[in-house]
């Protein structure tokens, strides 16, 4: 940590002038704007500072059952993301279920094997350690889970009659929905595929971003994101599958019918 | 052949119903009657509760995939899940007879969204054929063809019948009916109704 260079609360606000000039253009310029933007940087501000407090208060706690708590109120939270980003979403409480528990599996999973395998902190759950980590396992996971969910719901509700057709023709609930799960399971793959493809030579990615800022070597800060990243498109992978296959699985019967009575009507 | 008992969905039914060999069986009644409905149940396509039983072998004891195999059910629209015609058939020898007897012996090489709707209806049925069914469940086969092709499908479908098919269609054509010889019943509300077969074509 030698190279770490503290911020002041005037850096922050000298900081965000660029900001408060571009609502002033905005205004300017009747853009309309300027409401959103100025509410949301506060918005961030005031989250941020938040969750600043509580994680030092955690950290301070070394409890394992505050850690735990922080991780459900995150997995709360982005379960109900994955469930609010869906046109379509199944009906009852298999809405929020099943792709909150698909992205909690994959993500516990994934992440327990990293504290447990390779970071190795002491102990195993130490917050500062856990919860960052749990925190971008569950974010990427989240990503994928929920289009991976809206893709094939969309795909299901405006192709019923294509996989009705080969339902007829005697195939199985699982050959006639193949080619909507594929599509399904690429789009909620895309965004990690996208990201690991583009690391490193369009962008230095956040978390290396912030290590080499305060001080790290740049060769252990790049290890640390591999790790990271492998860990993100395995849980994500996981996530998505589980949650499609899911899903698949929920909208059909065991007489191999499409059972979209049992999906939310879409907003279009 | 097909017998059918006590067949109801929360919509339509109950329904009694039996389909003798060679025989075919004609609905009709107004739209939003259950017509389709009731197909679908037999198909067993949407929930349904009720006994279908197949040449004495009961629909529950067999895989919902091997049934639709044996009753077949062409919707008056159906679907399609690739661009080409050929990824929608399977290729077996009986193809190209059965491509050529409804007009279209030069089809499988086009793309699917540059048919018409009477082409699509035509290849639909073509579909279902080629798995040799021995009950046809149609809705409304003819609705979309010129009188040429309606004679075409006709012709095919009687063929199907004298090899001892059995036949349940749902047709709007006064005159379909009587040249299949077929039996007429009449559906409003989701029952069957005692009307007269002149009545019941309106």
């Amino acid at each position: 940590m030698t190279g770490y260079l503290a911020l002041s609360y005037w850096d922050l606000a000298a900081a965000s002038i660029f900001l408060v000039l571009n609502a002033v253009f905005s205004l300017l310029l009747n853009l309309g704007l300027t409401r959103t933007l100025i509410v949301s940087a506060l918005r961030m501000t005031v989250q941020l500072l938040l969750v600043g407090l509580i994680l030092k208060a955690i950290f301070f706690a070394g409890s394992l059952w505050w850690t735990l708590l922080a991780a459900a109120v995150m997995s709360v939270f982005a379960g109900r993301e994955i469930w609010a980003r869906q046109d379509r979403r199944l009906k009852g409480l298999w809405g929020p279920g099943l792709g909150a528990g698909a992205m909690l599996i994959a993500g516990m999973l994934v992440t327990v094997y990293a504290l447990v395998g390779q970071i190795r902190p002491d102990p195993v759950w130490a917050p500062q350690f856990a919860l960052p980590l749990f925190g971008m396992i569950l974010g990427n996971t989240m990503t994928g889970v929920s289009l991976g969910l809206d893709t094939l719901h969309s795909a299901l509700a405006r192709g019923s009659r294509a996989v009705e057709a080969q339902l007829l023709l005697g195939r199985t609930k699982w050959e006639a929905t193949r080619p909507l799960v594929r599509q399904a399971l690429r789009s909620g793959f895309t965004p990690i595929i996208n990201a690991m493809a583009a690391t490193g030579v369009v962008s230095l990615p956040g978390m290396m971003t912030g290590q080499i800022l305060s001080g790290v070597d740049p060769q252990e800060a790049v290890k640390y994101q591999l790790l990271i990243m492998f860990l993100l498109g395995g849980a994500t992978g996981l996530g998505v599958l589980a949650a499609t296959f899911g899903s698949v699985w929920r909208l059909t019967d065991n007489r191999h019918r499409l059972r979209l009575d049992r999906l939310s009507g879409g907003s279009a | 052949m097909l017998t059918i008992r006590d067949l109801k969905t929360p919509l339509i039914g109950p329904f009694d119903l039996d389909l003798a060999p060679g025989a075919a069986t004609a609905v009709s009644g107004p739209s939003g009657a259950g017509k389709s409905l009731f197909l679908r149940a037999i198909a067993d396509l949407d929930e349904n509760a009720g006994s279908v039983v197949l040449n004495g072998v009961s629909r529950a004891s067999l895989s919902a995939p091997d049934w639709r195999r044996k009753v077949a059910y062409v919707p008056a629209e159906s679907g399609w899940w690739s661009e080409r015609v050929e990824d929608h058939f399977q290729d077996t020898p009986g193809l190209g007879a059965l491509l050529a007897a409804v007009g279209l012996e030069n089809a499988l090489g086009w793309e699917i969204a540059r048919l018409s709707t009477g082409e699509r209806q035509r290849l639909a049925l073509v579909r279902a054929l080629q798995l040799a069914p021995q009950v046809l469940l149609l809705d409304e086969p003819t609705s979309a063809l010129d009188p040429p092709s309606v004679q075409q499908v006709e012709t095919l479908l009687a063929a199907r019948l004298h090899s001892g098919c059995a036949m349940l269609l749902v047709t709007h054509d006064p005159g379909q009916p009587d040249r299949f010889g077929a039996r007429r019943l009449h559906m409003e509300h989701g029952k069957f109704t005692d009307l007269e077969p002149r009545e019941a074509m309106s």
